[in-house]
């Protein structure tokens, strides 16, 4: 009897995307293309299949493809994620050409206010995504994305790192739990993703897994970059180890929590107050500072909610923390606007710069404004100050020739 | 069919047929090209002695009424479209013409929407022969696919105008669904339980047709005030229970756009109309009917408050949006050709500030000038633009025939003419070597707004240099386009056409300016 795979179930309410089924049989390939932009791009989709299936070496069967106007690299994935369905041994890949804006490097220390999340799944909403300027885009390969189609958002991700243009943002990965989010890494780590997101961390030997299959994969790929951590905490175990878990990887450059589980795994919920989380909240900042890192928050999830995100930003500003999550591009201008230092706080920290750079130029040992002693962890303030107000738009880059 | 049309090459290079629907036609020749001569039309001279000295001109039924305005086969009925898709007279106007066996009519309405779908029974059965006028939804699809008679010919809110009164469309029986009406046939749009706002695009049918039919479910005592229409062009008035339903008016071209990147689009264009100096005491803009224009007009407040701003009038199609701005004082006038909500209906009634048009005085070319070439920008939509700023608003990339002009050929000579496009829909590109069907020759289309970019007209050098050294990103239109073509996977193959014409599209000069032809089946 013959089996159909499809790369994903069945949903005529697709938009820039698609669906590919293969029926595995003996007789010659046959491909069936169904496409809302047939008129335009018929016999492109038709090489792009036939090559996609030639390098599987897919010789055989039926592949019929419906499609709602997705690009051609999403359809890629698709095409190799119902071929790899069927026939779990085939290890060839099908890539789209790596693009040059897909190549930009990241660096350790960078602004991380704002982190948008993009379901693994939905690779209509990641195509513009950069444009919108957030610090870091997320490509999610957990929560959003069903068991299902786990195969399935991997190759769209790993294809979308190598194709889109995300305008300078951070390219995250949120990988799996466990064994899955360790064959994530397999697939999505040579292409240029600066920072892994870790769910549910609770030990440091997770971390350990997780540095080790980096190194090897990057090695495997002859590859020598920098991949940054972020490990995310989401549980009452977690939380207690945040210690050990910020101090567990040279690698990690953030330290964030998720509130849903956290609260889930205390046995409450999210209020609007927050109380229940202020204790895991303390920690992740603490254990984030000590060890260097940028304590981030949660994602506030009420997208329409604007005064509440305006608020949620506060209180995330006064406990410490450097950025929170975002799930929608409407939520990044607010966090940006807030995570900007005051005016006041600008003019301080420009004082403080002139004066360290006098006293450097003067050759002083000592830095004062007036008759004021300033401390280096003081100009060290200073200088992310003005990063951040230079970043967050309200000074200008050359602020030393405008004044 | 194709062999019963011959064609012309107009000025932009398009075919066009030298005759539609029994009449000779002028290719486009170019945007300035064509001048008229002679006269304007005139409806025939009534006299006094044929209507009721006492004002009182009702009729019992439409029916009735269609009789004693002298229905016959083939002639022309038209209505306008202040209901949107709330319009509840026209489908009983054709049943009625229907039940005493007329047959071939033309129907000539501003715009025809979804709610007029049950029409496609009386094209089917021969009663309407062929519709000339906007078509959207089921009307507009069954054009698409080569089923009506005839060609559709689209004409743009102006252009519509000029053809009645040029002659070169002349209506035999206008019909005018009216809010509010006393019995002398004086009309208002802005009151009574189904208030539309205006009637402005009933107005040129009120003065050129040969026979006028109020209808109206709100009668009051003479006199109507205000009168929006004037009783002395009208013959009968007849009453029915509910001539439309005003919640309708709001479509989905005039709800407010969620997209994020579409009101990043939206707040780029605001920033370029500050950035290129155009935001200033005084100053004047359009913003069409589509979520990105709306959203535009929200983000250029927020401007115009930050920087003690305050504009002398502002066009509509009017909205919750704009006359926020009038209340708040932002403006001195709205100046509105039809309102796309109710709040823009409440306005009218209640602001002096809100003052009604028509396409005569906002938008006719064949006048002594006009309202939309005074206005210092326009921001409007479009579904393609090539590289040489041509712009389509009638069909896609793909060549499905989607929807009328609007007013949006006659908003094209602004002082800067602005569209606001997403650079691509779907896998589609919105960003052509050269568009599908040609509605707006590039030279009057300034810039264009993405949100990947700002590309200004190389004939814009004052633009140019009112920007350089901004943060905006301006970029060239064919880097732009390269940059999508990429990402879209290459430029896609042209759409199959037959060479059978499904319709032509107007120039606001009555001049023919493109073709749109059946596609092929795939």
């Amino acid at each position: 009897m013959t089996k159909t795979f499809h790369s994903r179930p069945p949903n005529s309410k697709l938009k820039s995307d698609c669906i590919v089924s293969y029926t595995p049989d003996d007789n010659p390939l046959r491909i069936e293309i169904q496409s809302k932009v047939k008129s335009l791009f018929a016999d492109s989709i038709k090489d792009l299949a036939k090559n996609a299936l030639s390098e599987l070496r897919v010789e055989t069967g039926n592949v019929h493809v419906d499609d709602f106007g997705a690009l051609p690299f999403v359809m890629m994935a698709h095409i190799e994620a119902v071929v790899k369905c069927a026939h779990p041994d085939i290890k060839a890949e099908v890539l789209p050409a790596f693009k040059v804006h897909a190549q930009y490097p990241s660096e350790r220390s960078r602004l991380r206010r704002s982190r948008l999340y993009l379901p693994g799944n939905q690779p209509k909403l990641f195509i513009n995504a950069g444009l919108h300027q957030p610090d870091g885009v997320i490509l999610d390969l957990e929560d959003s994305v069903p068991p299902n189609q786990k195969n399935l958002g991997r190759m769209i991700v790993r294809n979308a790192l190598r194709v889109l243009d995300f305008f300078g943002s951070e390219r995250m990965v949120r990988i799996n739990q466990g064994e899955l989010g360790l064959q994530d890494l397999e697939v999505i780590l040579p292409h240029n993703v600066h920072t892994i997101l870790i769910p549910k961390a609770e030990t440091k030997e997770q971390l350990q897994a997780v540095d080790q299959t980096i190194d090897r994969v990057l090695k495997e790929n002859k590859l020598k970059r920098d991949v940054f951590l972020i490990p995310i905490l989401e549980s009452a175990l977690g939380v207690l180890n945040a210690k050990e878990i910020a101090f567990g990887s040279k690698r990690n450059v953030g330290l964030s929590i998720g509130l849903e589980d956290y609260t889930a795994d205390i046995g409450t919920q999210r209020s609007p107050e927050q109380k229940e989380s202020l204790f895991a909240r303390s920690m992740v900042v603490n254990a984030a500072r000590a060890a260097g890192l940028n304590p981030l928050n949660s994602v506030f999830s009420d997208v329409a909610n604007e005064i509440g995100l305006r608020q949620y930003i506060l209180e995330s500003l006064e406990l410490g923390f450097d950025g929170i999550g975002c799930i929608h591009p409407r939520q990044i201008k607010p966090i940006h606007q807030s995570f900007a230092p005051s005016s006041g706080e600008i003019e301080k920290a420009k004082q403080i710069i002139i004066a360290a750079e006098t006293a450097e130029a003067k050759g002083l040992g000592v830095i004062a404004i007036g008759s004021k002693m300033i401390d280096p962890p003081v100009v060290k303030r200073a200088e992310k100050t003005i990063r951040r107000a230079i970043a967050g738009n309200v000074l200008h880059q050359n602020w030393r020739l405008i004044d | 069919m194709s062999s019963s049309y011959k064609f012309a090459k107009n000025a932009a290079g398009r075919h066009v047929p030298t005759e539609v629907n029994g009449i000779a036609q002028v290719p486009f020749k170019g945007v300035h090209g064509f001048k008229p001569t002679g006269n304007k039309a005139a409806p025939p001279i009534p006299s006094f002695t044929d209507y009721p000295m006492d004002g009182n001109k009702m009729v019992g039924t439409i029916k009735e009424a269609l009789e004693m305005a002298g229905l016959k086969d083939g002639m022309t009925i038209s209505s306008h479209h202040h209901f949107r898709n709330g319009d509840l007279v026209m489908n009983q106007v054709f049943d009625a013409a229907a039940e005493l066996n007329t047959r071939d009519l033309r129907w000539f309405p501003s715009a025809a929407f979804e709610c007029h779908k049950p029409l496609i029974r009386h094209l089917e059965s021969g009663v309407i022969h062929h519709i000339e006028g906007s078509l959207n939804g089921s009307l507009g699809r069954y054009a698409s696919e080569g089923k009506m008679n005839g060609l559709a010919v689209l004409r743009s809110h102006g252009g519509r105008w000029q053809a009645v009164q040029d002659g070169e469309v002349h209506i035999d029986i206008a019909i005018i669904a009216a809010p509010t009406a006393d019995a002398f046939g004086n009309a208002t749009g802005d009151r009574g339980p189904s208030a539309c706002g205006l009637l402005g695009f009933g107005l040129v049918d009120s003065q050129y047709a040969d026979k006028v039919i109020v209808i109206t479910d709100n009668l009051v005592p003479f006199p109507c005030i205000p009168w929006q229409i004037q009783g002395q062009n009208v013959d009968y008035v007849v009453v029915l229970d509910k001539v439309g339903e005003p919640e309708k008016i709001i479509s989905g071209t005039t709800e407010l756009t969620r997209s994020p990147d579409r009101l990043f689009t939206a707040e780029l264009t605001a920033k370029f109309v500050k950035e290129a100096g155009i935001m200033k005491n005084g100053f004047s803009f359009q913003a069409g009917a589509g979520g990105t224009s709306l959203a535009f007009a929200i983000y250029l407040k927020k401007m115009m408050i930050e920087e003690n701003i305050k504009a002398r009038f502002i066009r509509g199609g009017s909205t919750k949006y704009l006359v926020e701005m009038l209340e708040e004082g932002l403006t001195d006038y709205i100046l509105d050709g039809q309102t796309f909500d109710l709040e823009g209906v409440r306005s009218m009634r209640e602001n002096a500030g809100h003052v009604n048009t028509s396409p005569f005085t906002s938008y006719n070319w064949h006048g002594k000038g006009n309202f939309a070439s005074q206005l210092d920008a326009v921001v409007l939509g479009a579904t393609e633009v090539d590289v040489n700023f041509n712009a389509n608003v009638v069909t896609h990339s793909d060549g499905q025939m989607l929807h009328g002009i609007g007013g949006w050929q006659n908003c094209l000579f602004s002082k800067c003419t602005i569209l606001t496009i997403p650079a691509f829909r779907g896998r589609i590109p919105v960003i052509v070597d050269e568009v599908t069907t040609l509605v707006g020759p590039g030279e009057l289309i300034d810039v264009i707004v993405t949100e990947r970019g700002i590309s200004i007209n190389p004939l814009r050098e004052d633009l140019i240099q009112a920007t350089k050294g901004s943060q905006l990103p301006i970029r060239d239109i064919r880097d732009l386009k390269a940059e999508i073509d990429d990402l879209l996977g290459g430029v896609p193959a042209k759409p199959q056409l037959l060479d059978e014409p499904i319709a032509v599209v107007k120039w606001v000069d009555g001049t023919l300016i493109d073709t749109i032809f059946k596609l092929k089946p795939l």
